[in-house]
């Protein structure tokens, strides 16, 4: 792998840029891996990554559909927090949030992790009570987080509407300055180059068709490239994941919703943080290229189709209208929406299955990409060691079975 | 915008008047206090969530706020049919399959 640097952008700028190597190989599927990888997004890719790095398994593919990071992580709006409020959820986000704090170096690729802060709004009493409680909850589990008082918040959003006399007054907010956005093709591209580097096989348009399975035990799948052998097979296909658990012979407690998201034209620089409103359902960031990155809430049916419906566009643009009016007359450049796997108490499943060697890392809904790093390298030591990440312990499908659910509803904010 | 046909109000009306309220026909259990915690687990949490034909009840919450079954494709979000509850679907994965391959050897046959 060629190492990037400074000094590699001066020389390959001497001829031009024109003998930059390629990122990753594209082989052909060996017929045995000891591990498998179903789904080339974000999460995937860092769970190989790990998996080769941290375990030292390098006979390891990841089998993706259609593009590497083509789903979910293509399709988010970046935000990366872990300001959750039980433990259990805390702490693996916030394991997460270490990582993403020396991913650039660690990859040797510039995922542009900007922690600018993110700002969660309360607009009512119970929205102030719920706010203290979940950053008191933080500040005990050693994780940043302040709340704002609204001439502090118009200090960092000076353009924000927090006039008391608006239809949803902006009380205060929850304030996390170590959380931000980072650039999510980069986190996806970062982590494939860096598998690929050690070894790992990226099969991309091989899609799974079907599981081998025998005694109970699986040994591998089935693509449309034909049969590929490994007893140890991890899926991490998101909105897909309950199409993948049918093929393999169980349900999932997860169901699968549009997510949308829209971006504007690009403009000078006029907001340098995240801004979450739960109460009017809406959150805005500007990316580096001075877009408003913009989203909401899911669409209220199932649905596979990568694209939402326009009430909920028409929602999403009146909230963020709400907070900010110097934005009515920004026009809209692109919409688009991903598939996200929800589950009944918003937090991830990371669990063995009832098939032996089959594991599954999915339900992480509409707010997983903060976790790619973590949820990789916590899924890696699972499938390295066949049993449960202290850290991915609580997240097992059996918490639906035991009633021990980690109800991050409305206490995780807006749930991104 | 989808449009919805509710047979309660014997008319279309739009997508916003509608809630959507999560798969249909899920019996509660008969008897809770017998039920294992497995089985009750499957009633509360776990879905079919299907990628194709979906069974789904909806909420006339601006309209008549009664109840009532769509048959929905997951895919397409197209409505094949609306009933009442109590009622069973006309449309299902199984009777598509079935037209599906009639209308394959059919073409068979012409040829
Ligand atoms: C509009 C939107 C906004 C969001 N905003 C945020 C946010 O601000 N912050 C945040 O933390 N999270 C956010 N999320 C959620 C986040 O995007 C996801 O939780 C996360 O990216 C999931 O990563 P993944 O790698 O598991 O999934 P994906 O990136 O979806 O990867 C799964 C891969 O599996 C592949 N696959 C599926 N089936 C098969 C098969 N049969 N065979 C082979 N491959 C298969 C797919 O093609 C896909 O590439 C948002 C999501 C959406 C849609
Ligand atoms: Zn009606």
């Amino acid at each position: 792998m060629q190492h990037y640097s400074g000094f590699g952008l001066l020389k390959h700028g001497l001829s031009h840029h024109e003998n930059w190597q390629r990122m990753w190989r594209n082989p052909v599927p060996k017929a045995q891996y000891d591990v498998i990888i179903v789904g080339g997004g974000g999460h995937g890719l860092a769970t190989a990554y790990y998996l080769a790095k941290v375990h030292g398994i390098t006979n390891v593919a990841v089998v993706e559909k259609g593009w590497l990071g083509g789903g979910n992580t293509a399709r988010n709006t970046t935000i990366v927090r872990s300001n959750y409020l039980w433990d259990e959820a805390a702490w693996l986000y916030e394991h997460a949030m270490k990582l993403w704090e020396g991913l650039s170096q660690d990859l040797n690729y510039n995922v542009m992790f900007s922690q600018r802060g993110v700002m969660n709004l309360g607009h009512t009493l119970q929205d102030m009570r719920d706010i203290h409680r979940r950053v008191n909850a933080n500040r005990l589990n050693g994780i940043d987080g302040e709340v704002l008082d609204v001439k502090q918040i118009q200090e960092i959003v000076p353009h924000m509407d927090c006039s008391a006399n608006r239809r949803y007054p902006v009380m205060g907010a929850s304030w996390q300055p170590r959380a931000g956005v980072a650039r999510h093709d980069a986190v996806a591209w970062g982590f494939a180059r860096g598998a690929d580097a050690l070894g790992v096989d990226l099969l991309q348009q091989t899609e799974v068709t079907g599981f081998r399975i025998s005694g109970g035990k699986v040994l591998g799948v089935e693509t449309n490239r034909g049969f590929i052998g490994a007893k140890t097979v991890g899926c991490v296909a998101a909105g897909n994941s309950g199409v993948l658990a049918k093929m393999a012979g169980f349900k999932l407690p997860v169901e699968s919703h549009p997510l949308q998201a829209l971006v504007s034209e690009p403009m000078k620089p006029i907001l340098d943080t995240v801004v979450m409103s739960n109460h009017v359902h809406g959150y805005v960031s500007q990316s580096d290229k001075g877009d408003l990155v913009i989203g909401a809430g899911i669409d209220g049916y199932n649905g596979y189709g990568q694209r939402g419906s326009y009430p909920t566009i028409e929602h999403t643009l009146q909230a963020i209208v709400e907070l900010f009016p110097i934005f009515s007359r920004v026009r809209m450049n692109r919409q688009w929406g991903g598939i996200v796997d929800t589950t009944p108490d918003a937090c991830p499943i990371i669990s063995a299955t009832p098939v032996g060697g089959l594991f599954f890392n999915c339900g992480w809904g509409t707010g997983g990409f903060k976790a790619t790093p973590g949820s990789g390298h916590v899924f890696a030591a699972t499938l390295a060691e066949g049993k449960a990440h202290p850290l991915a312990a609580p997240f097992t499908i059996d918490r639906f079975i035991s009633g021990k659910l980690i109800d991050e509803h409305g206490a995780a904010g807006v749930a991104h | 915008m989808l449009h919805i046909y509710c047979p309660h109000c014997d008319e279309y009306r739009e997508e916003e008047e509608f809630r959507p309220k999560g798969e249909a026909h899920i019996a509660r259990p008969a008897d809770p206090e017998n039920t294992s915690d497995e089985d009750w687990g499957n009633y509360l949490f776990f879905r079919k969530n299907p990628r194709g034909l979906h069974h789904e009840q909806w909420f006339h919450s601006a309209g008549c706020r009664k109840f009532f079954n769509v048959t929905r494709d997951t895919v397409s979000y197209e409505i094949l049919e609306t009933y009442k509850p109590g009622q069973q679907p006309t449309v299902t994965a199984e009777s598509r399959q079935a037209q599906a391959s009639a209308q394959a050897s059919n073409q068979g046959a012409a040829k």
